[in-house]
């Protein structure tokens, strides 16, 4: 392995620019591009909140202001003064560019795309993905999507300005009557975005069964390989079907058929059906790679193998079969019968169960470990922490009686951010700081990451957990301002997610310096004995090429698991 | 690439394909956004071309590839697995049409709704007589869908590419007919494609179904120019069977269409 390691780096350096990052057939390559783009949207995906937040931390319109003439004059600084009139246009569409930037352009890249490329083929073993050239494709479509989804933002729409402002689930009739070209923009960013998934998904599905190394069967496949392969049925059962009912919009706004218009005979409830089937199961592509991390994670810090393997396989499989099964239960309130609402309850319930499984089983994986506390397992603890607390808020809001109250409050956002700001992000910089050595050979400095997680930490509770009490105070989301009432907890509000932002830019600070001066790895494995997964048997960072002479049973199997 | 690999995987060298594939698709989609407000079709077109030449292009590569034996056993169960998977996606695509479709026969939409549905078909459409056109086109595409499988039987138990080559031709005529029926039918409906549901449910389905007979189609047109190139053997055929499951799974996706949309829902 080390001879082709050094003759893999002399590889590396024959390849131009141009040929390495463009026209890539790389799964490494793709992956940390993946990575790369994907901090980069999200800077800006943050960048739109943050001036959300500045406008609501106090009530009156500060920021987003129209003139006199009814043009958008927003400002930066605050004059102390309101606006002559507030710009609710422009703030739905931070609201919308927001979601649909995080949903399908920063979350599943970093996590499917970014992690998954570069780390289910080595920890199978796997020389490359099924299929290299299409992989680049699915990478290259992503960047298409994400194109059309910022000239979205920018493109004339609605109320006469730019962008659309009809929240990222795009309902109609909003979506549908909204003027200009910015929705039907923001339509193929969609379509766009699930081409470049499903084609990752196919890649993933079958790398994964038909690329393991020699004797890893099924039940032997690292946690984080299978979280991706789960994900990537989800992707491909459901993206599709997201594909329909968007398609139907399209044609709804352009040629006139009424899919989702009752004066010909149309339905707008049918939209939302078909969207949420894709949506819950969104929800489980963007978080089930994370489970796999943070197992690794856990076990590596914990020193000990993972608690319950097979559980947790098992538990993978079940959330991803019930995701399909429950989609209705964001839809309470549209007017569905007690039947059918009974049912939504109880099926989302179930799915409890098995994430039960897998919390208590990363708790075992802790319990009596020697317990290290690197940056990666303080992400690992700050994820437990807040993804539990996200599901438990998931419990209450699963009751269509309770949702009756807390549905379109604050207490939803405050929920679905728990899980996915807070449980979905955290598992990417856990990921980040786990593998940052073994993707680029440099170590970043222990201190500075800890300092990150501990701002981030504050930062989004200090964020978050107050809306819980303002969503139970009543106060609805999706709206640029707020009675008196409700300033407190705003106000705290604000401050958190400065300090989250304040974070952030710590954490490319600390990626710049590390890739410039971070001390220079020269181990294989810079963790431990618990990192046991293929990945770590190569150098860092690995050669252009790995697994040239495919993988031996004893470099992999400790027995670890079963 | 240079050095030794001791595995069956195929490893790729670096391609301009994806990028530019991308980048005419992204022409392609803003053109259509230009065209669907008044600006002219032309950039769509562009992009559309475009997107065709990358096709062609990448796929003429894929067939080089096996030539030049890059396609041993283990990569070509892959691509079979590749194929399997795109089109289980393609057929949930479909699902959310029939979504749509069973949606609205089985809750119609009406003033009062939703307390009590209203009828479907919607008062005062006229829906096609399954009995006729339909079922004659259901007959062709079957009959279709068996002019590939002979041409399958041919090539892999005797390798007679002579029977093979006339099975392709068969099939691909059977799916144009299919294609010149349907576009008889469209032009003959008595219900629009705006402006009511029954007719968007309609359209949508069996428009997207005619347009995969369009795909397959040429498909298997490539295929029989293989065959004419002397490509395939009994062994090695791997194209035209994907192009063949492709053409089964347009079929199943006609049956439950004319079942569904024609028959009951007629």
């Amino acid at each position: 392995m080390a001879d082709a390691a050094i003759h893999g780096h002399e590889q590396a350096e024959q390849r131009t620019f141009f040929t390495r990052w463009f026209m890539s057939t790389n799964h490494k390559d793709i992956g940390i591009l993946y990575l790369v783009v994907s901090a980069l949207v999200g800077f800006i995906s943050v960048a739109f909140t943050i001036y959300m937040r500045l406008e609501l931390m106090e009530p009156g319109v500060q920021y987003m202001c129209l003139n006199e003439f009814g043009e958008a004059a927003p400002r930066l600084i605050s004059s102390g003064t309101d606006c002559y009139a507030p710009n609710g246009h422009l703030w739905n569409v931070l609201v919308t560019a927001h979601g649909i930037l995080m949903m399908f352009f920063v979350v599943i890249p970093a996590l499917f795309g970014g992690f998954g490329n570069y780390f289910m083929p080595l920890q199978i073993g796997a020389p490359d993905m099924a299929f290299p050239r299409m992989n680049n494709l699915s990478f290259w479509l992503y960047i298409a999507g994400t194109t059309l989804a910022i000239c979205s933002v920018l493109a004339p729409g609605g109320n006469g300005q730019a962008g659309s402002g009809v929240g990222w689930v795009l309902y109609p009739p909003l979506s549908v009557n909204e003027a200009g070209m910015s929705m039907d923009l923001a339509i193929f960013a969609v379509h766009v975005s699930g081409a470049s998934s499903i084609l990752g998904a196919i890649n993933m599905i079958t790398t994964f069964l038909n690329m393991r190394a020699p004797g890893m069967t099924l039940f032997k496949v690292p946690l984080f390989a299978w979280s991706i392969f789960i994900t990537a049925w989800l992707i491909l059962l459901s993206l599709p079907v997201l594909a329909g009912a968007i398609t139907m919009l399209l044609t709804d706004r352009n040629f006139g058929t009424t899919f989702f218009d009752p004066s010909g005979g149309g339905d707008p409830i049918l939209y939302q059906h078909i969207l949420w089937f894709f949506g819950h199961p969104e929800v489980y592509i963007i978080i089930l790679p994370g489970f796999g991390l943070i197992s690794h994670v856990i076990a590596t810090f914990a020193r000990k193998p993972v608690f319950g393997y097979l559980p947790m396989v098992w538990a993978l499989i079940a959330i991803g079969v019930l995701g399909f099964v429950v989609w209705a239960h964001h839809m309470y309130t549209v007017g569905m019968s007690l039947t059918q609402q009974s049912y939504f309850m109880l099926a989302t319930m179930v799915i409890a169960v098995p994430t039960g499984i897998k919390v208590f089983s990363w708790i075992a994986t802790i319990w009596g470990g020697s317990i290290d506390f690197k940056t990666p397992m303080l992400w690992a603890f700050g994820f437990l922490f807040l993804f539990t607390l996200g599901g438990v808020t998931g419990i209450v809001l699963a009751q269509a009686p309770l949702d009756r109250a807390y549905h379109d409050t604050y207490y939803v956002v405050a929920h679905f951010h728990y899980v996915m700001s807070l449980g979905a992000v955290f598992t990417i910089f856990a990921g980040i700081y786990y593998y940052f050595g073994k993707m680029t050979g440099r170590a970043y400095p222990e201190w500075a990451g800890k300092l990150h997680f501990w701002m981030m930490f504050i930062g989004a509770n200090l964020t978050f957990f107050p809306q819980h009490f303002l969503g139970r105070q009543g106060m609805p989301r999706r709206y640029i301002d707020y009675p008196e009432a409700f300033a407190y907890w705003n106000m705290w509000s604000s401050i958190g997610a400065f300090l989250s932002f304040a974070s952030f830019i710590l954490f490319f600070g600390i990626i710049a310096y590390s890739l410039l001066r971070g001390a220079k790895i020269t181990k294989n494995n810079y963790w431990n004995e618990y990192a046991d997964t293929l990945e770590w048997t190569l150098p860092s960072p690995p050669p252009e090429h790995t697994f040239e002479i495919l993988p031996k049973q004893e470099q992999w199997d400790k027995s670890n698991a079963h | 690439m240079a050095h030794e690999k001791n595995h069956d995987y195929h490893i790729l060298n670096p391609s301009l394909w994806p990028l530019l594939g991308s980048i005419f698709g992204f022409i392609m989609l803003f053109g259509a956004v230009l065209f669907f407000h008044d600006n002219g079709p032309w950039v769509l077109i562009a992009g559309f071309l475009g997107v065709l030449y990358v096709m062609y292009g990448w796929w003429s590569e894929t067939v080089d590839e096996n030539h030049a034996g890059d396609h041993t056993p283990v990569v070509l169960i892959g691509l079979r697995y590749g194929f399997i998977l795109f089109i289980m996606s393609e057929i949930m695509f479909f699902a959310a049409w029939f979504w749509s479709f069973f949606k609205h026969a089985m809750y119609p939409m009406g003033e009062m709704s939703p307390i009590q549905d209203s009828v479907w078909p919607p008062v005062g459409i006229e829906t096609f007589d399954p009995w006729h056109l339909p079922l004659i086109n259901t007959l062709i595409l079957l009959c279709s869908g068996a002019a590939a499988t002979w041409a399958h039987h041919a090539l892999t138990h005797d390798e007679n590419r002579e029977d093979m080559k006339w099975g392709l031709i068969v099939a691909i005529a059977l799916g144009a007919i299919f294609t010149i029926f349907q576009a008889y039918e469209y032009s003959h409906a008595a219900f629009g494609f705006s402006g009511n549901i029954y007719g968007a449910n309609f359209f949508m389905a069996t428009g997207f179904h005619g347009f995969h007979v369009i795909v397959g189609t040429i498909f298997l047109f490539i295929c029989l120019m293989r065959v004419l190139r002397g490509h395939f053997s009994a062994q090695s055929h791997l194209g035209f069977e994907a192009a063949a499951w492709y053409w089964h799974f347009v079929d199943v996706v006609w049956l439950f269409l004319f079942a569904a949309v024609y028959v009951w829902g007629g």
